[in-house]
């Protein structure tokens, strides 16, 4: 579990569940109604997926940084490449560039197929202490 | 210029689905092209627990959902739309214990795109939380019947 997601209000709003295998966190968002943001298809708001992503993104960051008190994001793009359905989504993230001052991460989000992305993230991070 | 129909959905638009009310978003004016909406600060929405800051992606929900409702407007009508990409970037710290406001403005509608900006703040746009630009593709559902999402019919959509 990352200890950090556990303390987070946000992350426990939309009910994360994290699982870490060894430097690798795997965060899941189990699927309620009031994640819903098209009652129609019925279809996840883009905003919960893209919360996932970025919460992800923060605890992987943090596991890399153990000294941050908590990592704070300069810019995310999130891109859309499925509509998240009314399932269980799941979330990983990678470092891509772990720098002094700023990280960069690639995070994605997939239900049941990891090969099949419903989103992407591409981050970037402060991670000086005293800087921005 | 909208039409009084659409204006008069903006409401239910901005809060009526279960993840906007859920987090609490109330729609807050029109004005020209430019539309706002306001989410009230709550203790569980904060990002920082030893700041009561609330959450980045709090923030992003908020304008990912603000630029819609610009794309609406511009379109003058409701129709499915869904989010392609969307960037944030993240100036400074929302103030803990007060609303955040957010502003969206459809500066291009293409036949199939929307190319959107929007700006997150608790006074004024000249000082922003934190700034998005995004895309929306249009007609989103097209071919899509109500209800295509469901697991009954996840072997037909694959």
């Amino acid at each position: 579990m990352s200890a950090l997601l556990d303390r987070l209000p946000y992350a426990q709003f939309l009910g994360l569940i994290s699982d870490q295998d060894g430097e690798t966190l795997t965060v899941t968002m189990p699927f309620a109604d009031r994640l819903i943001g098209n009652p129609m298809l019925p279809a996840l708001h883009g905003g919960a997926t893209a919360a996932l992503l970025e919460l992800t993104a923060v605890a992987q960051v943090a596991l890399s940084y153990p000294r941050l008190r908590l990592p704070r994001p300069i810019n995310v793009t999130v891109a859309y490449l499925r509509s998240g359905r009314p399932v269980d989504v799941h979330a990983r993230a990678r470092i891509s560039k772990a720098g002094r001052r700023v990280a960069h991460v690639l995070a994605e989000a997939w239900q049941e197929d990891e090969t099949q992305p419903i989103a992407s993230l591409t981050a970037h991070f402060l991670v000086a202490e005293h800087d921005l | 210029m909208s039409s009084s129909t659409l204006v008069s959905l903006l409401p239910q638009l901005a809060s009526g689905a279960a993840h906007t009310h859920a987090l609490g978003f109330a729609y807050d004016g029109l004005e020209g092209d430019r539309v706002r909406i306001r989410v009230p600060w709550r203790e569980d929405l904060v990002g920082d627990p030893d700041t009561g800051v609330l959450a980045g992606g709090l923030v992003t929900a908020l304008l990912d959902h603000v630029g819609g409702l610009a794309v609406w407007i511009a379109l003058d009508r409701f129709e499915p739309i869904a989010t392609l990409d969307l960037r944030v970037d993240y100036m400074r710290a929302a103030e803990p214990g007060r609303d955040l406001i957010a502003e969206a403005r459809c500066y291009r509608l293409t036949h199939s795109i929307a190319f959107v900006r929007a700006w997150a703040f608790e006074d004024r746009p000249d000082d922003p939380v934190a700034a998005a630009q995004a895309a929306y593709m249009l007609s989103s559902s097209k071919g899509r019947e109500p209800g295509a999402n469901l697991p009954s019919r996840a072997g037909v959509a694959k």
